[in-house]
């Protein structure tokens, strides 16, 4: 799995390319963690080029988001694919998280 | 097998008979004026013939697995050992043994004890060691439950394997299992517990081979088997699914109530003195509508976190203004309430809902300033987030609803729709306490933790649990309300005995000729089923420990309904000091002499003509009986341990 960071006007995005699953969810954890002590708040994960994710990746977003939101900023979710979204839905994560069509919609409302 | 047609015959008789049998006793034969022991007797009846019926479903249709299937190459899987206190020797046993498992594989100790000495041995050996990191620091530790979480967040292995301690496993333990999970729908594969430390006569009736034999067979057979904490592979998606959806669920339901309840703080702060001042009133106001506008966007569809991060970026900017006015006298109000707060979230929100709503009560009861209802809805919102702050895990895939957390979460996969294989091959051996104090402390955990999940999560009404599963699930759990029957079977001799009262009308043919056959039925069933193995000490704990079931059932509804400590304890592995074992049974030996002056006394009523001589006779075989129940407990107690050098000469012989 591989990311990039990208500053973006007024929040962070995060590319995930690749499998988010057992393996790479420590990863995502870890690179997220990592924009947030550098000082990015508002973070926004990219996840089009996202091709699968497992439960395992799921408990990522939910331990990105926390660790966002501890230090006083936000994680928001965008551009999912089918089958994240499929997961989204089945493990009913979409309640918690919303998936954004697109990255710059993520923080438009707030 | 052609016995499973002669088992399931005469499992319908016994039902049948045991029918005709119960509808005779409360329609026609209950003796009114004895009602005190009429009532109880009958009532204790029918707890077993339900037992009984339950026990014919489960042992219907007995799965019959022989030959596991090919484990395919290239799985990767998690071996994790867990401890607490037990003595580093035998968990250094257990990990070389696991390090020696055939199938490639990662081997943990996952040590609750966070001991140095015990990293440091587990490294040595080449395994990895897991303990508790910071963030569990003041939170609930959940117990087993918390450190297997703890782990799985540690680790990444496709599949764990879990072994207690004490759990030798063979090098063959994941070849014989792991291809059950070629059907990507199985969540767990269970192999036996059985214990090497037992002598022949099995004194304190460690063995259960009835359980990890037909009973979990049967419950195979309904795809119900239970996951029983020890010995068995999971299927870590399965875990984190169920991790997961209980986070959501969690989550939801806590943000629901937090808005709820700030809004009622903030109601009654309105009401105070200090509310007349126009920039308080227009600050609450605000806030309250902050809350109204998330539960409008929940509402109307929004999800969990962002109605959660709107109302808390508009309350912060609330509080802000508020703070920037520099009210008289409000920093000292605010750290006072802050303090106040701080206690607030450590105890009021645990898992139950009953709990936030005391606190929140509590919360509106002190006569908030504005000042401290803006700071109360603010702690309100940080403690019920979606973060989950109150625990150290968001996600926490083995529930932590009882002390077994074992069996709660294999009736949560079965909920949500994951096969379970119960695999009949002892693949492991372990260790069984050796005295009985610690034995009854076992029993007792064990007890607790399925009355707990009984009243927490009642498989009856658990949606996604098809019907046979339900039963599987609720059979085991009212199998640990024999301790109330039991009284009465050992109050029914002495009744006549003693005083001359029988429950029935009469000691008539009727009498014998229903309930003779349901007996003898029963027990054939009972030989049939089990096959050779030993069963009648499991028979006789399961009455002779009636205080122990008594005391499980009550702390346990103590604990779910009025969140008393259930007085946990960990189940010592070694033999510890040796206490006494007479206080621990103190009401089994009143009961078992007065069985006995109940048959003298019985005998010289008779001889002075005050009762009946068949009445006599069957209260008195009724009485011997109820005595060779209990006399399990002389051999258990006198048990000084096992002496594997016995065993060795008796095979040499």
């Amino acid at each position: 799995m591989k990311f990039a960071v990208l500053e973006r006007n007024g929040f962070t995005e995060v590319s995930a390319h690749g499998r988010l699953n057992m393996i790479s969810a420590p990863m995502l954890k870890a690179e997220v963690s990592r924009a947030i002590e550098l000082g990015h708040r508002r973070i926004v994960l990219n996840l089009g080029e996202t091709e699968f994710m497992d439960s395992s990746g799921l408990g990522a977003l939910v331990g990105c988001l926390k660790a966002a939101r501890q230090a006083g900023g936000d994680l928001r979710i965008a551009n999912v694919r089918e089958q994240v979204q499929m997961v989204l839905k089945l493990t009913s994560m979409d309640r918690i998280l919303t998936p954004y069509g697109d990255v710059e919609d993520a923080y438009r409302n707030a | 097998m052609m016995s499973i047609h002669a088992i399931r015959i005469v499992a319908a008789l016994t039902v049948v008979m045991g029918l005709i049998y119960i509808t005779w006793r409360w329609t026609a034969s209950l003796n009114w004026d004895a009602w005190w022991i009429a009532l109880p007797l009958v009532a204790a009846e029918t707890y077993s013939l339900i037992d009984v019926a339950l026990f014919s479903l489960t042992i219907w249709r007995m799965s019959n697995r022989e030959v596991a299937p090919t484990a395919p190459q290239g799985l990767t899987v998690d071996v994790f050992i867990t401890t607490y206190n037990e003595d580093p020797e035998l968990v250094l046993e257990t990990t070389r043994a696991a390090l020696a498992i055939r199938y490639p594989h990662t081997t943990w100790v996952l040590d609750d004890g966070a001991r140095p000495e015990m990293r440091a041995a587990a490294e040595r050996l080449g395994a990895g060691y897991v303990s508790r990191g910071s963030e569990w620091q003041g939170k609930p530790r959940h117990a087993k439950a918390g450190n297997l979480n703890n782990a799985l967040h540690e680790t990444q292995g496709e599949f764990v394997l879990i072994l207690d301690a004490d759990q030798i496993p063979r090098p063959e333990i994941l070849d014989q299992t792991l291809g059950y999970f070629n059907n990507r729908r199985v969540a767990f594969v269970q192999t036996p517990q059985w214990f090497g430390n037992v002598p022949e006569n099995d004194p304190l009736g460690s063995q259960a081979p009835l359980f990890y034999g037909p009973i979990q067979q049967g419950k195979d057979g309904w795809n119900a088997a239970f996951f029983c904490g020890s010995n068995a592979v999971l299927r870590r998606e399965a875990l984190m699914q169920l991790g997961l959806a209980g986070y959501v669920e969690d989550t939801e339901r806590r943000v629901s109530r937090a808005l709820t309840a700030g809004r009622r703080v903030l109601r009654t702060a309105r009401r105070r003195p200090e509310a007349r001042d126009p920039n308080v009133a227009a600050l609450l106001a605000r806030v309250e509508a902050a809350l109204a506008e998330g539960s409008r966007r929940l509402d109307s569809g929004d999800s969990f976190g962002d109605a959660t991060y709107f109302v808390q970026a508009d309350v912060d900017a609330a509080v802000r203004t508020l703070v920037a006015r520099d009210l008289e006298a409000a920093s000292a109000d605010a750290a006072a309430l802050r303090a106040e707060l701080a206690e607030f979230e450590d105890e009021a929100l645990g898992d139950d809902p009953a709990e936030l709503d005391a606190a929140v009560d509590r919360l509106v009861a002190r006569d908030l300033s504005p000042l401290g209802a803006l700071e109360s809805v603010r702690a309100l919102l940080d403690a019920v987030s979606v973060e989950r702050l109150h625990e150290a895990q968001p996600i926490m895939p083995l529930s932590t609803i009882s002390v077994t957390e074992d069996m709660s979460t294999s009736m949560r996969l079965h909920a949500s729709g994951w096969r379970s294989v119960y695999h009949h091959e002892i693949l492991a051996v372990g260790l069984a306490p050796e005295d009985l104090p610690s034995m009854l402390t076992q029993r007792l955990r064990w007890a607790q933790g399925t009355v707990q999940v009984m009243l927490r999560e009642n498989p009856l009404n658990m949606r996604g649990l098809s019907w046979p599963q339900r039963l599987m699930y609720f059979a085991t759990m009212w199998s640990y309300l024999s301790g109330f029957a039991a009284v009465v079977y050992f109050a029914g001799p002495l009744a006549y005995l003693l005083f001359g009262v029988l429950p029935v009308h009469a000691l008539s043919t009727a009498f014998f000729e229903r309930f003779v056959p349901f007996m003898v039925l029963n027990q054939i069933l009972f030989v049939l089923v089990a096959q050779g193995a030993k069963t009648w000490r499991g028979q006789q704990y399961s009455l002779a420990l009636f205080p122990t079931w008594i005391r499980a059932c009550t702390s346990a509804a103590a604990n779910v309904w009025f969140g008393r400590p259930l007085g946990f304890a960990v189940t010592p592995k070694s033999r510890g000091e040796r206490r006494r074992a007479l206080p621990l049974v103190w009401p089994q030996a009143i009961l078992a002499v007065l069985l006995i002056v109940g048959c003298v006394t019985g005998v010289i009523r008779w001889g002075f003509g005050l009762s009946q001589g068949l009445g006599t006779v069957v209260n008195i075989v009724w009485a011997i009986f109820d005595v060779v129940l209990l006399s399990v407990l002389v051999g258990a107690a006198r048990y000084q341990g096992y002496e594997p050098r016995a065993v060795a000469d008796k095979e040499e012989v």
